[in-house]
């Protein structure tokens, strides 16, 4: 790829991580949050792809998407409402 | 959860997935990845599962004692490829000083020691997301 177009993928997908990052502290529902985490894990992950870091983007996938699992199994026994 | 389609989509990827996850760990020396992302996708296989099929029936196919043993087997076994080097009469962990071939570049036995370490590791990882799973999901309220 060229520069010019890792440089456009990288002010997207930036851009796109910093408006889930501030969506995850105002959503109210806790399962919609922890979603949005596992898109925050999986727009970082393409990121270090971008930055020829796949060792780091295969690690950020898993753990991010090992991470959402167990707190959708957290919110499944606590119930959705934030309090 | 009782949903046809998901219980036949997990059957079908299961395996597909942990071979992946026992890739990754396997050609952790090789290739991106390793003994810690791979053990991870190991283990969220035995977690989607158990979400999938229920607790009860992934308590059938692998006990929380048999996940404990496991746990305490990967880091025992690091500890002893690493008392290797010491009866060979190096130091701790020495891999190709004490002896041990390393293997033909680029190949899968490449590393000497490297490749049995990565698999403790990565069995450690995927028994640790599982107890992690099991633990939050039985705890009492």
């Amino acid at each position: 790829m060229s520069p010019e177009i890792i440089d456009l993928l990288n002010i997207a997908f930036l851009t796109f991580l910093i408006v889930i990052a501030i969506a995850v502290s105002y959503v109210r529902d806790l399962l919609y949050a922890a979603i949005l985490l596992g898109a925050y894990s999986v727009t970082m992950a393409l990121i270090w792809l971008l930055m020829s870091a796949p060792d780091l983007a295969i690690t950020e996938a898993a753990a991010g998407i090992g991470m959402t699992t167990l707190m959708i199994a957290v919110i499944s026994r606590t119930g959705r409402e934030e309090k | 959860m009782t949903d046809f389609v998901l219980k036949r989509m997990v059957a079908l990827l299961l395996p597909f997935v942990q071979m992946f996850g026992l890739y990754v760990i396997f050609h952790g020396h090789l290739s991106p990845g390793g003994s810690f992302s791979g053990g991870i996708v190991t283990g969220l296989g035995l977690i989607a599962f158990s979400l999938v099929f229920g607790i009860e029936r992934s308590e059938e196919k692998i006990t929380e004692r048999m996940t404990t043993l496991i746990e305490s087997f990967g880091a025992l076994w690091y500890g002893a490829m690493g008392l290797v080097g010491i009866l060979r009469g190096t130091s701790f962990l020495m891999n190709k000083g004490s002896g041990i071939s390393l293997g033909v570049p680029g190949k899968l036995y490449s590393g000497g020691l490297i490749l049995l370490i990565t698999l403790g590791v990565g069995l450690k990882v995927a028994s640790t997301m599982v107890t992690l799973f099991t633990s939050l999901m039985e705890e009492e309220d």
